[in-house]
């Protein structure tokens, strides 16, 4: 199984590739015997391109022969300097896959090779350590420290055991240890007691704490890294609606509400919806609120275009409702509140919670929203400065519900369950005397969700 | 089988107090062949104890025979386009997960009625005609004179023409492993109607799968139940390697016993993997729309959509918003719930009369039909 090396070109032709002062060599690495007396595979995805620096053991290529699939690893350390084949294309066994040029040391040998050491389990460990993935410099750590590479989570490429890696090792010595596990038919280990045993099991393995180096330990090695990448599906989604949503001028508009009245009601009707198959929550009375507000306030369901020229009042009201999914923030809405009782509201936002938490919501769903109720609060906060969705005017943010002491009209200090909410409206069409009406008429329904009743349509 | 019972017991008491995994449990049996069952039936927990088992036990001197079920699942190859190979839709609708596994060959289905069968070597030992012979050995066990024999091309057929297991193997740098499916009783109409891609237009170089008809041995002869199956290879095995070492149950989402296991599961999981891994694929489709011939045409590459040209006729849509659309749709994934979230985005920035907006739902409704 071993890959022939070869050497390309001549000297002059060497020293023209590489730098003047050290001799790095261009090598030639090619594709292994994979058995079974396969002469061709075919290159199915690379791993690496031009350029890329590799170590000994990184994934190189994937290839695929006859239901086989087979990973490509590289025997040197060094850098990519040419990749042979195309994907799909057809490569032949024993024919070069890549160019690596090396760092100018003689490439390691498989492993084999072990630096005077004083322990005979680590000797015997070399040997037989073909599995556990790390460079020369990372195995010579752990040598230094003692520390058996099967013990270690490789936390690279492929599960290669990284500098970090051993350090952090070491770092969880001293701190709270793993409780070995006593065995049956392979049983996860028991909790506890097991704290006890700990120790000697642990000096057991170690063989020789006492020569093992601290200063390490205290030093805790951070190896985080910054990362960049594009932004994609998403979060390029929500930059194109809120850059938008930015050329709107916002305004805000915050009050709060008390929602004593309504917690009751709700209370009375949830067992009701329940019998009818329905999850009740207070979202379906904020909502039809929302819409009969509406009805005396149609600015607050417009839309304008882009030059604010022409102001369309949008017939349907379209609460949109703001979804926190799996996937980050989507906007589906309940079309034409104006027609639907509360109860019909609480079914369809049923509808959309289940397509939405399993990221079924289509266009239809998502789009034609003329109002939209963001339920913060779910979540926490109270006061928030919610951004209108284009080619929306308003928008609210409703807050947790916190029961607060406030005083009656006895000057009593009763018990009152009141919810923050926080408006944004768009100043060019819209005043703050119209926000803070329609605010006003909205409270007052929930308030006292008899007025609701009177007013219902 | 009582034998192998008291032999468990005996390997059990003496490895009390000193394993703390999987990996160092093997090496302190000295056995140089186990045998492996699941208690799981989650494909995304047994592919991980397999990525495990090939990355992280030492199989140069010791060979290893993983046996696993799984509930309804599709699995794909290392290779495939899953929209290609099987019903896409039926699938999301059922619920069936879908499974990429790191092996080449095929697609299949797999439900309790399938046994999976992996055999672990070293990279040397690799030898999968020896491997079916211990299959078709075992069966031939159970019931003597079935007429079973392993193909070219790995398959296993039952009376000459009907499949009833497929091979697959993935080979790393020191050690490899050879899995296949076994069809005792599984649900065969679903099998059938799962694996049929609905999807015409789809252009790639992705490992086509070759659909055989299939059969179930359980209804060729009724001793061929799955338990049954498996115990019958784990003896085989056993005797076909000269191993005498003990079945050994393992439950492939204990961490502390797999370290790293469950980090292995979820990166199966991940979409990156499942659908981000499929080839290079282009797909085109023409449809009607509100009266007018579109075609669709896209490139789909790391399952992202790399380009997508829209055939509109001249004025059904002003050109400007096409192109728009077109590159809202760049970089978006091949899946409907970024694609709706893409489109929504688009429809929100760009001024729609009613007209625009029924023709921007009707050209997503038809682009997200292929996904």
């Amino acid at each position: 199984m071993a890959a022939l090396i070869t050497v390309r070109g001549s000297f002059s032709f060497m020293r023209r590739l590489v730098g003047l002062h050290d001799f790095s060599p261009v090598l030639q690495f090619k594709l292994s015997d994979i058995g079974e007396g396969i002469m061709e595979v075919t290159v199915k995805e690379w791993y690496v391109k031009e350029g890329d620096r590799v170590s000994q053991f990184d994934s190189i290529c994937e290839v695929q022969s006859d239901k086989a699939s087979v990973t490509i690893t590289s025997r040197y350390d060094g850098i990519i300097r040419k990749l042979y084949y195309d994907i799909d294309s057809i490569a032949l066994v024993g024919s070069p896959l890549v160019d690596i040029e090396t760092d100018g040391l003689p490439p390691e040998e498989d492993v084999m090779e072990t630096p005077a050491v004083s322990q005979e389990e680590h000797t015997h460990q070399e040997i037989k350590g073909h599995k556990t993935q790390a460079t020369p410099a990372v195995r010579r750590l752990a040598m230094e420290n003692n520390i058996k590479l099967s013990e270690v989570i490789g936390t690279g490429k492929d599960g290669r055991i990284l500098k970090e890696d051993i350090l952090n090792f070491l770092a969880s010595q001293t701190g709270a240890i793993l409780p070995p596990s006593p065995f049956q038919e392979i049983q996860p280990p028991p909790p506890g007691p097991a704290a006890a045993r700990a120790p000697i099991a642990k000096t057991k393995e170690k063989r020789a704490p006492s020569s093992m180096p601290t200063p390490i330990t205290s030093r805790p090695v951070f190896t985080g890294k910054d990362r960049t990448e594009p932004l994609k599906g998403f979060n390029k989604a929500m930059v194109k609606t809120m850059t938008a949503a930015l050329k709107i001028p916002h305004f805000g508009y915050n009050d709060e509400v008390d929602l004593t009245q309504l917690v009751q009601l709700r209370s009375e009707l949830k067992e009701v919806a329940e019998s009818r198959g329905v999850k009740l929550s207070y979202m379906p009375f904020f909502i039809k609120a929302a819409s009969l507000g509406l009805l005396h306030f149609p600015v607050l369901n417009a839309s304008v275009d882009e030059a604010c020229q022409n102001i369309t009042y949008k017939a349907a009201h379209n609460i949109g409702l703001a979804m926190d999914t799996p996937q980050g923030l989507l906007v589906p809405n309940v079309k034409n509140v104006q027609m639907l009782s509360v109860f019909d509201i609480a079914v369809e936002l049923n509808r959309l919670q289940t397509l939405g938490s399993s990221g079924q919501l289509g266009t239809a769903d998502l789009t034609g929203g003329t109002f939209t109720l963001s339920n913060i609060g779910s979540i926490g906060g109270t006061y928030a400065k919610p951004m209108i969705l284009p080619p929306e005017v308003a928008i609210g943010a409703l807050g947790k519900m916190q029961v607060l002491p406030r005083f009656n009209e006895k000057d009593e200090v009763v018990k009152a369950h009141i919810m923050n909410l926080s408006w944004s409206a768009d100043h060019r069409i819209i005043d703050g005397a119209t926000m803070s009406r329609f605010s006003n008429l909205w409270r007052s329904y929930l308030e006292n969700p008899a007025v609701m009743v009177l007013d219902l349509k | 089988m009582l034998w192998r019972t008291l032999l468990r017991e005996f390997v059990k008491t003496r490895l009390v107090r000193h394993s703390s995994t999987l990996k160092t449990f093997f090496d302190e049996t000295g056995q140089s062949g186990l045998v492996l069952k699941s208690t799981s039936t989650d494909i995304f927990e047994n592919l991980a104890l397999e990525d495990w088992i090939h990355d992280r036990v030492d199989l140069q001197n010791r060979s290893v025979l993983f046996l696993w079920r799984n509930t309804p699942a599709v699995v794909v190859g290392r290779h495939q386009n899953p929209w290609h190979e099987c019903n896409l839709p039926l699938v999301r609708r059922r619920g069936i997960p879908l499974a990429r596994r790191r092996s080449g060959g095929g697609t299949v289905f797999h439900d309790l009625g399938n046994v999976n069968i992996t055999f672990f070597t070293s990279k040397k030992k690799y030898d999968r005609r020896r491997n079916l012979g211990v299959v078709t050995g075992a069966l031939t066990d159970l019931s003597p004179g079935l007429n079973v024999s392993a193909t070219e091309r790995f398959d296993i057929v039952l009376d000459g023409g009907y499949k009833v297991s497929g091979t697959a193997a993935k080979l790393g740098r020191t050690s490899a492993y050879h899995h296949c499916t076994l069809l005792c009783c599984a649900d065969r109409t679903l099998l059938s109607s799962v694996l049929k891609s609905p999807y015409q237009g789809i252009k790639s170089n992705a490992t086509p799968s070759v659909p055989s008809p299939v059969k179930n041995l359980l209804d060729e002869d009724p001793r061929l139940d799955p338990s049954a199956v498996m115990e019958a290879v784990a003896a085989r095995y056993n005797v076909e390697f000269g191993f005498d070492g003990p079945l050994v149950t393992v439950d492939p989402s204990v961490e502390a016993l797999m370290p790293g296991v469950n980090k292995m599961a979820a990166d199966l999981k991940s979409w990156e993997w499942v659908y981000g891994k499929t080839p290079k694929f282009s797909i085109t489709l023409p449809f009607v729309a509100e009266g007018a011939e579109i075609v669709l045409d896209m490139d789909v590459k790391d399952g992202t959509i790399e380009k997508c040209l829209l055939d509109i006729p001249h004025d059904w849509l002003p050109a400007g918003t096409v192109d728009e659309l077109c590159s809202a749709l760049a970089g978006v994934r091949f899946c409907p719930k970024e694609v709706a979230v893409a489109v929504t985005a688009f429809m929100r920035t760009t001024l729609q009369g009613p007209d625009l907006t029924r023709k921007t739902h009707s050209l997503y409704e038809n682009v997200v039909s292929v996904m």
